[in-house]
């Protein structure tokens, strides 16, 4: 029982960040039906740029606050610069703008960094906790309250204002949205920039865990990627139940079955789910019209 | 005329056959000849995507994974089993039809991204698989694959190896030109832009998906063994995700649905990283700007993006 109960804590601690990059994917798929592939490059930015902000001798709460505002900006500018002007392509050669985007941002790190890992202190001590014979580090409750809290601010931000609504409206019908009024770009630009700031936000939470470096972006994006997809690619429920999930899978193929193999029972158990469900866990079923 | 000029199989054999024979004429070392080669050997895993990707719309993230089992036949087979490189070779593109139909039978139900992540999950176990086997595989440290002896002929060195793979593109592009001009290929058309209708005149949708996922495995298994034969050495990050990435990358950037596109695709993807190592520090950078550059300019790729520009000018 403390063996399982320790291995819950760890999927957890790990889902909450993938269900946080798969947030991310949804938001920008829901806007233009795009796949970010460079959305794990923001857990990157947001990781190694507090590393390097503490290093130059700022406070944790500082150098975090600019790590994400650097993420949000590398965000923007992806959008601005690189998604806007290929305007009206396939959503094929769109994400094959994002795979080269995180393949800059990943040149562009080991330049400004460099190519070692990091690690940044605990936020609250690395005294373990003792819960039902299993232990917890304090970290794990800050990357899970941390999910939970911008998950709670997303849904609020989605649902009680107006330009978050106006994000709803163009996930459910982009050119319905244009016709009453909302400026899809500005919401496009949005979405870029809310996932860069979730993301970043889940690097700052898991580096003192996880360590960083300028090229973790990819495990994430990837792991990120299956979370949404298990969950149904677009719904946000879906995205975090999703994340959890593969977490978990990953801890209880480790724990139980093999530490070498616990990526294959994690993809394993997703492609189990798909075939059950081939929309994802809360996907809609999808209409093809002739 | 032009129009049907660009558009004919002969002509599109004769530029490859061209392009092949000139090279060794224009290449200063022999590095060129082995740039030139792995261009040829990742162009023919890049066309089998072609099929699948290009004319039958299914995305697949894990066709390095076919890559690797292709590469290792070459090298398990002789060094473990006893066997002939050449049987290895064939042995290994058997195999990789096999494994394609087995798994590309339940997951080609799934469609768009979700497809593309079944594929990725599969071209993740074979490179753990690899990894991890090491009393079979060498684990992560790689083999060596076995010299390939020819009537007595021991091939060796990059000129046999650059007229071997220039062959074997040719003879994959002449396959797919073919597959794409049969009734077959007209019908992987037709399911890529609409299976309901595709099924509605009476393309058994599920079966030619799968004949297209299946050929392109073979495709690439055999490249993955051409390379490895060629390299003398093989390591489990041939089967890896960004090798997948790559592949597809080729196929995007070439232009999706050309044979031309992707072996143009291919010289990009792999000559780019050789020319931009002078830079150092700076080489991923550029990379990932020329990509998206690229893209941005040439949204449907660089080889239809050029054709239609041929076209309007000739017009």
């Amino acid at each position: 029982m403390a063996e399982f109960l320790q291995l819950v804590f760890s999927g957890l601690t790990i889902g909450a960040v993938y269900a946080l990059v798969a947030l991310g994917f949804t938001l920008v798929y829901n806007a233009s039906d795009v796949i970010n592939f460079a959305q794990g490059d923001f857990v990157m930015i947001g990781g190694m740029g507090t590393v390097f902000l503490m290093a130059a001798g700022l406070s944790l709460p500082v150098a975090a606050m600019i790590a994400i505002v650097a993420a949000v900006l590398v965000g923007l500018l992806l959008h601005r610069l690189a998604i806007e002007p290929a305007r009206g392509a396939s959503p094929v050669s769109l994400i094959m703008i994002t795979i080269g985007a995180s393949i800059f941002i990943k040149g562009v790190a080991q330049l400004v960094f460099d190519k070692q890992f990091h690690s940044l202190p605990a936020f609250s001590g690395t005294a373990p906790i003792a819960i039902g014979g299993a232990t917890i580090l304090p970290q794990s409750f800050w990357v899970i309250g941390g999910m939970f809290c911008v998950v709670a601010g997303l849904w609020l931000f989605l649902e009680k204002t107006l330009i978050g609504k106006a994000v709803l409206a163009t996930a459910a019908n982009r050119l319905a949205a244009r016709l009453v009024g909302i400026n899809v770009t500005v919401v496009l630009a949005l979405a870029f920039g809310l996932s860069a700031a979730i993301g970043a936000v889940g690097g700052i939470l898991v580096t003192p865990i996880t360590l960083t470096r300028y090229d973790v972006g990819t495990l994430f994006a990837l792991k990120g990627f299956a979370a949404a997809m298990v969950g149904g690619m677009g719904n946000p429920i879906g995205a975090v139940v999703g994340g959890l999930l593969i977490g978990l899978m990953e801890a209880f193929g480790a724990g139980y079955l093999s530490s070498t193999y616990k990526d294959a029972v994690a993809f394993v158990a997703i492609l189990v789910v798909l075939l059950v469900m081939p929309q994802g866990l809360f996907g809609r079923r999808a209409v093809e019209r002739v | 005329m032009l129009r049907k000029i660009l558009s004919s199989r002969i002509a599109v054999l004769l530029l490859l056959a061209a392009m092949i024979a000139i090279v060794p004429v224009l290449a200063p070392s022999s590095f060129y000849l082995r740039v030139a080669a792995l261009v040829w050997i990742f162009g023919l895993a890049a066309l089998g995507l072609t099929i699948l990707t290009g004319y039958a719309g299914q995305v697949s993230l894990g066709h390095a994974g076919f890559l690797g089992i292709g590469a290792y036949a070459v090298a398990v087979g002789p060094a473990k089993l006893g066997l002939d490189p050449l049987l290895s070779l064939l042995l290994g593109a058997v195999l990789c039809g096999l494994v394609a139909y087995a798994v590309g039978k339940p997951i080609l139900r799934l469609k768009g991204y979700y497809l593309a992540i079944a594929t990725l999950g599969f071209g993740l176990i074979v490179a753990l698989v690899l990894t991890s086997e090491g009393a079979i595989t060498g684990g992560p440290d790689g083999m060596q694959v076995p010299r390939v002896v020819l009537f007595g002929w021991r091939i060796a060195g990059v000129v046999p190896w650059y007229w071997i793979s220039g062959g074997a593109l040719l003879i994959g592009a002449l396959l797919a030109l073919n597959i794409l001009a049969s009734p077959s290929g007209r019908a992987l058309r037709a399911l890529h832009d609409s299976e309901v209708a595709a099924a509605g005149v009476g393309v058994d949708v599920a079966a030619k998906k799968l004949a297209a996922f299946v050929i392109s495995g073979v495709y690439a298994g055999v490249a993955g063994s051409l390379l490895a034969l060629m390299n003398g050495f093989i390591t489990p990050e041939a089967a890896g995700f960004m090798h997948s990435i790559e592949l597809v990358a080729m196929v995007i950037i070439g232009g999706l649905g050309s044979v031309v596109g992707a072996v143009v695709g291919a010289a990009f993807l792999v000559v780019l990283p050789q020319a931009l190592t002078v830079l150092q520090e700076y080489e991923q950078a550029v990379l990932g700007l020329l990509i998206m550059v690229f893209m941005i300019v040439l949204p449907a790729g660089i080889v239809p993006s050029l054709r239609r520009l041929v076209l309007e000018r000739a017009a």
